[in-house]
């Protein structure tokens, strides 16, 4: 029944949407409608790592310590005012913000502003198993994942509005750590009511923050209602009520977006954003994102342990299809894992040519001029990065067939998916990330080190010493030159090895209507509305 | 003599809702999985306390005993707990329910309100044009598949013209306190200072998916009624009554009217369970939040607690509306009760 639907629509959409334009309803609430694409899965960051739930709960509920600049991807004071690092690069010392007011809410009221007490009870959480909430959750997704744990040594009160964090070994990517959405800080006197209360769960599900929205109430799979922060620290939203809107169905987002239901919606499918481009009644907003689509070679498999098979195998793609009949022209070609607006990104490599002689040459050279059979394995799921995997993989088939490659496509239902490459079943598969940070390293470590060939997110099961010692090198140096200098090493190298052939970086996408002003996508993290206004 | 009547409905009942416990306890075994999961909704449950639970639902004791445990909790109020929220699932029930009931009843209203006097006047203009217009507007009506129809409303009313919202039971933005779960009353009972706004939207709200629900249902009363007002004109005491010197218009309201509407109350009832099938294709498509999108969305999820709960509840409900409207026609019509 919903696939009918949902198809009909599409059509019925298609051939209508452009008639005329509809008359807009008048509400005399002040606030504003985000479709979100599902539900939140916890009202804490500190538990989840998809974009889903950190654009329906970070920037609103909650501060940082630090935030990033979404124009250049700076580092700028948030509720840490200033903050000093060592000259060992051990320990970072912040002074905390003065006058920053915690949620009022129905299930909480506060007695004192924001200290240095919040700051440690937020982040103590994640690090010491003696911590009152530490045992409630069974893991923290994306500090684990950068190995907080076993960073971060100490955490100290100096005085009320300042604390030193102290690390067993220097990492320049700490501070961008503490920058993301994940490290939302919480106050200390709402846990200490709730380990009173006995209702340790309700950390993660009633929320307390600072930031510029408060929880009102949430109906799981309908909405999540959230009131302006009346004593928020910065300027205060223009909007008293934000409303985050469930709408999971991709073509009734596109539809209540038509009839303003909904005010700002993302829209991952580029084939609709055409048909919404039409219309002068709203905006679509882009931007390239911390993200990038390519084609990983198992490298523990034979032929491609070979760096001239990899090689001929990244000069016979022809990138130039991919980008239109995959990404529809929506995305930019790759040719390192970084995007060209990352501050460490090398504009000396070599775009990568499409040569179907030179790859076969390199094959002949390899001990193959008669070719090989190989699978490619095609990821089941849209994402971002790659919005049509199948259809990228019969094209590398075709192109393949070109110089003498046999190629099979495979696929598997996502989760089987993910479990078999873990266990390195593939030759070759299309696969993505999106960065969770603005810094280099949340690509290149994750990607291609021999930690992550362990830990399964290095899907060629790639593990080179030079590679490894030059990203552990880069985030050993304070100096930024010398660390740019490192990773446009790495990423050299990663190319001349080529362990896996980058092939996009998609653009993000969202639709808003014309009359909503001051909302923009954050290349480095969730949604932020506090600068929203809506004209009538 | 109508207590007699009664008690035999009543019996009849009883067996009918033996009949659908008994069906609803099997589902508990029917179902993928565990069957302890299945009939408590706890997903993992450990050694320890499968060993207390298997005790309480007397799984081990044989099928009689264990219906008999599963007939306690139904009217205990002790459901199983759905496998999405981990809620009780009759409150899950109770939650959407209204939604529905608000929906299926002003649709009803809508298909009476029509579907009466247009049948009326197409059996006293029979074979005239007037007669040939409705008609056909029923029978298309009567083809018409709901979904369709649906999607072309929405395409006009919404998409095109953007008159009317696509989806919900009011604009997210108005916060209406819930009191009894039926939106306009709880918007007229609200203190809120957006009260004729929020009321106004959710009539926007509504007029869509009860247009769409009301259309087969309308037809149906449409064709009922012609039927049943020109087997009443045909019979003698209308011609006795005209014979008399009565007008049309008496006789009409008088004699023809009282007569032919007593079988379409009986349809109202018949109606009632075509409503509700109807309403799960309505509710899917206009994203309104009752029990038939609850209960697609569980057979979506395999949630089968909620699967078990929400066809008990259903059934009932059209057993219980069912049986009502057919006592209540007994009570208006003598000849019935014979």
């Amino acid at each position: 029944m919903k696939s009918i639907g949902s198809f009909a629509t599409i059509i019925l959409l298609t051939i209508f949407s452009s008639a005329c334009q509809p008359i807009l309803p008048t509400t005399r609430v002040n606030g504003l409608v985000y479709c979100a694409e599902g539900s939140p899965e916890s009202f804490n960051p500190q538990l989840v790592t998809s974009g889903t739930t950190i654009d329906a709960i970070s920037q609103h509920l909650y501060d940082r310590l630090l935030d990033i600049d979404p124009d250049n991807g700076e580092l700028i004071p948030g509720l840490a005012e200033s903050w000093q690092i060592s000259d060992d690069g051990l320990t970072y010392r912040f002074q905390i913000r003065q006058g920053v007011e915690f949620h009022h809410t129905r299930y909480f009221s506060p007695t004192r502003q924001l200290t240095a007490e919040d700051v440690l009870f937020t982040f103590g959480r994640l690090l010491f198993v003696q911590h009152p909430f530490h045992q409630t959750a069974t893991e923290y997704p994306y500090f684990d994942s950068v190995e907080w744990q076993q960073l971060v040594e100490k955490l100290t009160v100096i005085s009320p509005m300042e604390i030193e964090f102290t690390l067993t070994k220097p990492d320049s990517s700490f501070l961008s750590t503490l920058a993301t959405d994940f490290a939302a800080i919480l106050s200390a006197e709402y846990g200490a009511q709730l380990v009173k209360n006995k209702t340790l769960a309700d950390l993660d599900q009633l929320p307390v923050g600072t930031g510029p929205f408060l929880y009102r109430n949430y109906q799981k799979d309908i909405l999540i209602r959230y009131y302006r922060h009346p004593k928020y620290w910065r300027q205060l939203p223009q909007m008293e009520q934000l409303v985050i809107d469930i709408v999971p169905d991709n073509t009734k987002r596109i539809a209540k977006l038509l009839t303003h239901e909904c005010d700002v919606a993302p829209i991952p499918r580029l084939a609709e954003l055409t048909l919404l481009s039409k219309r002068e009644d709203f905006v679509i907003d882009a931007q390239t994102s911390m993200n990038v689509g390519y084609w990983a070679f198992n490298t523990r498999v034979a032929p491609f342990d070979q760096v001239k098979v990899r090689q001929a195998l990244s000069y016979a793609i022809n990138k130039s299809n991919i980008m239109q009949a995959v990404y529809f022209g929506q995305a930019e070609p790759a040719n390192s894992l970084l995007p060209p607006t990352s501050w460490a990104y090398d504009k000396n490599l070599n775009i990568q040519r499409y040569d179907p002689q030179l790859a076969k040459k390199l094959l002949s050279e390899a001990g193959y001029p008669q070719g090989f059979q190989m699978d490619i394995w095609a990821m089941p799921v849209q994402r971002l990065y790659n919005p049509n995997a199948l259809k990228m993989a019969e094209l590398i088939q075709a192109d393949l067939a070109q110089i003498g490659v046999q190629a099979h496509i495979v696929s598997y239902e996502w989760n089987t998916f993910r479990r078999k490459l873990r266990q390195g079943e593939h030759d070759s598969v299309l696969i993505g990330w999106s960065a969770d940070n603005a810094d280099p390293d949340n690509f290149l470590r994750p990607l291609l080190s021999c930690a992550a060939a362990i830990s399964g997110s290095n899907r060629s099961n790639w593990c080179d010493e030079n590679y490894d010692e030059l990203i552990a090198k880069a985030v050993h140096t304070p100096i930024l030159e010398e660390r740019r200098a490192f990773y446009q090493q790495a990423q050299q190298y990663q190319a001349e090895q080529m362990p896996l052939v980058p092939i996009a970086h998609s653009k993000r996408f969202q639709v808003r209507s014309r009359n909503i002003s001051g909302v923009r996508i954050n290349p480095y993290g969730g949604i932020n509305f506090t600068a929203a206004g809506k004209s009538l | 003599m109508i207590f007699h009547y009664l008690m035999r409905r009543m019996f009849l009942l009883s067996f009918v809702f033996v009949a659908l416990t008994i069906f609803a306890f099997s589902l508990g075994y029917l179902f993928p999985g565990d069957v302890l999961s299945n009939f408590t909704g706890l997903r993992n449950i450990s050694p320890a306390d499968e060993i207390v639970l298997r005790q309480q639902l007397g799984l081990d004791q044989g099928y009689w005993q264990q219906y008999i445990y599963f007939n306690q909790r139904i009217l205990d109020g002790n459901w199983a707990l759905s496998f999405s929220s981990q809620q009780n699932v009759l409150d899950e029930i109770l939650n959407v329910m209204p939604a529905t009931l608000e929906l299926a009843s002003y649709a009803l209203l809508l298909s009476l309100l029509i579907g009466v006097p247009f049948g009326i006047i197409a059996a006293v203009r029979k074979d005239k044009w007037l007669d040939k217009l409705i008609s056909g507007f029923a029978l298309v009506g009567y083809s018409i598949p709901t979904f369709w129809w649906a999607l072309l409303l929405i395409m006009v009313f919404s998409l095109t013209l953007g008159w009317l919202p696509t989806s919900g039971r009011l604009s997210v933005l108005y916060e209406i306190p819930r009191l009894s779960g039926f939106m306009l009353p709880d918007i007229l009972g609200s203190d809120a200072p957006y009260r004729n706004e929020a009321l106004f939207d959710a009539i926007r709200h509504l007029l869509l998916p009860s247009l769409v629900l009301a259309t087969y249902p309308t037809t149906v009363m449409i064709r009922f009624t012609r039927e049943s007002m020109l087997d009443v004109l045909e019979q003698n005491y209308i011609k006795t009554a005209r014979a008399k010197g009565l007008t049309r218009l008496q006789v009409l309201y008088k004699h023809g009217l009282r007569n032919a509407l007593l079988p379409v109350t009986r349809q109202v009832g018949l109606q009632f369970s075509t409503l509700i099938t109807l309403a799960m294709i309505t509710e899917v498509i206009f994203s309104w939040p009752g029990i038939g999108r609850w209960l697609i969305d569980s057979i979506y999820q395999r949630n089968f607690p909620a699967i078990q709960g929400g066809v008990l509840v259903v059934s009932s409900l059209v057993i219980a509306v069912n049986m009502f409207t057919e006592i209540l026609h007994t009570l208006l019509n003598p000849l019935a009760r014979k």
